[in-house]
């Protein structure tokens, strides 16, 4: 256990005062002078042609400012998004303009048709009833299957609503690795929608100040130089030196705050057209049908195994729901961050996986804690267990036998490990879960009417993005590095502006120890900025647990800067060669001697440069780098679920969940443990109890927090979590991205524990959310059975 | 426009309200205490949990009206200046928050359970918190913080 402050403390977080005490400044905390309201008026029906929209009722509502349609945003670009996937055909994937607001069609429940702003909330709210819209219904494009026959369309220029059909792996091995199989095993399943559920609703506000021609959009943003580069650029054309974007604290994003939303452009573009700012907040039930769902799969997998066990192919085709517009990420998430996972943490030489992306009259699909991971995550993981089952080997020792341990491992689908030691987080798990009582304990349950089950999962995930020339290549289209500027100040305390986004992670805290143990300075000394293109020089945000790894390593490029910079400051001074200059613990000294200065004296001596080689050195002491990953990082870890099913009622109970995780080196402990927490509830929940559900006419059935199962208190046991260590080898801290691992890893583990469970059932797989209601009416259908 | 008269951490106010207004509107809109959260629509959240004559109350479900000579005190009055309660040291030191946006809720709602439970077992904590939604923390931390609270209130009871 390190002491102090540095790196590998478990520090209190910095932040928490303030939102301890109620002095969070969030977005809707904010207010500007001569402020207006705006409420979106959204399409109640799945698909329709907008008929006359009559706003006379409307327009004589009190308090009404302006009520803006689509015909008004003519000059105005649609919502671009960030990623081009090429299908295996060579073509581009389907891309068609998503307008801000609704033109000639509207394609989900909750697509916004008109906006209307008010001098209050109330009266906006009020005037956005009286609105009439002839909304001349057509039929409703929801089950993938049946949207790939064609009929309804989504959008004209993709009749079938295939967006893309996309491929990974080499098709011919694996079909060559089945012939030999000596074991295939099947599964279909479905990786449940859910709804990400941060617990601030996203909300904006636009404003424009006529004297400067600059416009401001505080916003609920996990990337706020994103938003400004893809709303200055692609929708409104505002240069950059006139938009400044704010995202100040956001209450949790875990993706759904990543992409750049219609109203946020909305608000921009209104607030210059009206002359007065706009805010705008989501309800939560706002939130259900604009914020980007997660995951929504089908998928048909098999692999292939010989006699031993040894994994010899894996063939995957899923069906990934796009929902109606292809949001900022939303088409790299069924592939390039979904098929590459598919090696896991196993040597399958052969592997291929087919994604055929689908519109649907749904909201946006893309992004969600995780993001392609836990759905490659879960198919690996089910058909571990499954085969493991039906080969009557331990699930645990099928993985084993199958642990990749040479790095750096190229996989058959693209990524390189560069590291992990996945027997050490095995054991590890194994142990703590106390894996080999675990049949005495079923044997316990049974006396007691209970069925008892334990699951294994041990996932890969690849995060830390990434390198810019890698998701070039494969699509994107921008570069995904990091910035930031150490800047210190004459009396040596130091401000860092950083591009990534903290809502929730606690970067004020994890960075400034990296900064304090850098600098040998107190922790004190350290003020992290971030979320205002205005302080920040440029920034790519926080997603794919790219934080430290990423921006982390920007920090620690630019201290690098600051800290040789110094270094000739302090040989001037000291009289000494640049070579002979030692930095350590907070000082310059010249090696082997008693001789130096402090890093505060050098500060002073930068800003006050009397006795200074100015012809040689700039005055100042402030750097700026720009870091871009080498690879991504490769997190692994063993996840173990006990659970206990009560047959009468079919309901679940976790009694025990263990996670071990390797995470390379870690800075705040504390602050790593919480991510896990959360993840695992994430996890859990969709494996349990969420689940976005719509009916066969796209009505979001599931879309509030009555009828949408979020994971509370009493649903979730405290979790036995540790952590294995083997450093990152290509970034300088030799850290790997915590923040999803937890919702990736999870759900196998626990529909393994299930199905393991009810084994002597002959139930062999249960989709998600595995309710009891689903348990109960297996038991039922499969009791007799196990009775004869 | 009718008005209510309430006292609101420590100090008597006078609002002019509409009939339909929700004290969680007055509080954030009319003063200024941004503390409190809306996160739903439902009831379901928790976020905008404040004490009401001493209890915990949603004040998203709570007409403003209805708090006419209440004496309210929101996140902002649980404790004073750079002093913390112990529920809000306790939810720091076990790391019980992330983001902070169910934090002002959760900790008003853990001070009524502690206030009514002074020891509650896990289960306990648990069940009270089921009007509560956090997304962060995966409430692991969020009971520990409440079980550190109880201990250390507990123990300065003792002490008096």
């Amino acid at each position: 256990m390190t002491t102090g402050t540095g790196i590998g403390a478990s520090i209190k977080r910095r932040e928490d005062f303030r939102f301890l005490k109620g002095l969070g400044r969030y977005t809707d905390d904010m207010t500007m002078p001569n402020m207006t309201y705006c409420v979106f008026v959204r399409s109640p029906v799945a698909h329709a042609k907008l008929g006359k929209i009559d706003l006379t009722a409307a327009s004589k509502s009190p308090g009404v400012v302006a009520i803006f349609t689509a015909t008004d945003l003519e000059a105005v670009g649609g919502v671009p998004c960030g990623w081009l996937v090429t299908d295996r055909h060579n073509k581009p994937m389907i891309e068609p303009k998503h307008p801000i607001l609704a033109a000639g069609k509207v394609r989900h429940v909750g697509d916004p048709a008109c906006a209307v702003i008010a001098e209050t909330y109330a009266q906006a709210r009020d005037a956005a009833e009286k609105v009439s819209i002839d909304y001349q219904e057509l039929a409703a494009v929801v089950d993938m299957k049946k949207a790939m026959l064609g009929g309804a369309a989504v959008h004209d220029e993709a009749p079938n609503n295939l967006c893309f059909d996309w491929e990974l792996g080499d098709k011919a091995a694996a079909d060559a690795a089945f012939a030999k199989a000596a074991h295939i095993c099947k599964i279909d399943l479905i990786n449940n929608r859910l709804v990400p559920n941060a617990m601030e609703p996203r909300a904006a506000i636009g404003a424009y100040d006529l004297a400067t021609e600059e416009h401001t959009l505080v916003t609920t943003s996990q990337n706020p130089h994103v938003i400004r580069l893809l709303m200055g650029a692609f929708v409104l054309g505002i240069p950059e030196h006139k938009l400044r974007v704010l995202s100040p604290d956001v209450g949790g994003g875990f993706g759904s705050k990543i992409f750049h939303y219609a109203e946020e452009a909305l608000v921009t573009w209104g607030a210059k057209k009206i002359g007065r700012p706009i805010k705008w907040v989501a309800e939560r039930s706002e939130s259900f049908l604009s914020d980007a769902h997660g995951r929504d799969h089908v998928t048909h997998a098999e692999m292939a195994f010989d006699k031993d066990g040894m994994a010899l192919g894996l063939k995957v085709d899923t069906l990934a729901n796009l929902g109606a517009y292809l949001s900022t990420f939303a088409p790299s998430v069924p592939t390039w961050l979904h098929g590459t996972l598919m090696a896991g943490q196993y040597m399958t030489p052969a592997i291929h996986v087919n994604v055929k992306a689908m519109f649907t009259n749904t909201v946006p699909v893309d992004a969600y804690r995780g993001a392609g991971r836990p759905e490659a995550t879960y198919v690996l993981e089910r058909l571990m267990s499954k085969a493991a089952a039906e080969m009557g080997m331990d699930q645990a020792e099928l993985r084993r036998r199958n642990f990749i341990r040479k790095f750096p491992y190229q996989t058959p689908v693209a990524v390189v490990y560069d590291t992990g030691d996945y027997d050490a987080h095995l054991d590890k798990a194994l142990a703590l879960a106390d894996y080999k009582g675990f049949e005495a304990r079923r044997a316990a349950a049974k006396a007691r009417g209970k069925l008892r089950g334990i699951g294994v999962s041990a996932y890969i995930e690849a995060c830390g993005i990434a390198p810019s020339s890698l998701v070039g290549a494969l699509g994107a289209r921008a570069g995904l590095y990091e910035a930031a500027t150490v800047r210190v100040n004459p009396t040596g305390s130091v401000a860092v502006m950083t591009g990534s986004h903290s809502h929730g992670q606690g970067h004020d805290t994890t960075f400034a120890q990296v900064v304090a143990d850098k600098l040998g300075i107190g922790i004190e000394m350290v003020d992290i900025v971030h979320g205002d293109t205005a302080k920040v020089p440029f920034g790519m945000g926080t997603y794919g647990s790219r934080s430290l790894a990423v921006g982390g390593t920007a920090i620690v490029e630019a201290l690098n800067k600051v800290i040789d910079k110094g270094r000739r400051i302090a040989a001037h001074l000291l009289e000494a060669s640049e070579a002979d200059i030692v930095f350590e613990n907070g000082a310059y000294q010249v090696k082997g001697t008693d001789r130096k200065k402090t890093f505060g004296e050098i500060a002073l001596t930068a800003y006050v440069p009397h006795k200074y080689p100015i012809d040689k050195i700039e005055p100042g002491l402030e750097e700026t780098a720009f870091y871009d990953p080498k690879n991504f990082t490769f997190p692994s870890g063993t996840y173990i679920c006990e659970i206990e099913i009560d047959p009468a009622t079919g309901e679940t109970q976790i009694i025990k969940f263990t996670a071990a995780d390797d995470f390379g080196n870690i800075v705040n402990p504390m602050i790593v443990e919480g991510q896990v927490h959360g993840g695992l509830a994430q996890g859990i929940g969709q494996a349990l109890l969420e689940n976005a559900v719509y009916d066969d006419n796209g009505q979001l059935k599931s879309g509030s927090y009555m009828d949408y199962c979020m994971p509370r208190a009493d649903d979730l046991p405290s979790f036995d979590i540790t952590t294995t260590n083997t450093p990152c080898t290509h970034n300088p801290l030799g850290v790997k991205g915590c923040g999803e691992a937890g919702a990736i890893g999870s759900p196998p583990a626990v529909i393994n524990a299930i199905c393991d469970a009810l084994r002597d059932y002959g139930v062999m797989h249960m989709d998600m959310p595995a309710t009891p209601e689903k348990i109960w009416r297996a038991l039922q259908v499969a009791m007799p059975k196990a009775a004869e | 426009m009718p008005h209510v008269t309430m006292e609101v951490n420590g100090k008597a106010v006078k609002v002019d309200v509409a009939p339909s207004a929700l004290l969680v509107e007055v509080l954030r809109r009319d003063l200024a205490l941004t503390g409190t959260h809306v996160g739903c629509d439902t009831s379901q959240c928790g976020a905008c949990v404040v004490h009401m004559n001493g209890a915990s109350v949603k004040s998203c479900t709570v007409l403003a009206m209805q708090a006419n000579g209440a004496k309210i005190v929101t996140i902002e009055g649980l404790s004073q200046g750079t002093n913390m309660h112990p529920v809000q040291a306790a939810f720091k030191e076990a790391h019980g928050l992330q983001c902070g946006f169910c934090t002002p809720g959760m900790v008003m709602s853990s001070a009524d359970l502690l206030a009514r439970n002074p020891n509650p077992s896990e289960t306990e904590i648990r069940s009270w918190l089921k009007g509560n939604i956090c997304r962060c923390t995966g409430y692991h931390n969020i009971v520990k913080a409440i079980q550190i609270a109880a201990d250390t209130m507990s123990k300065k009871a003792a002490a008096e």
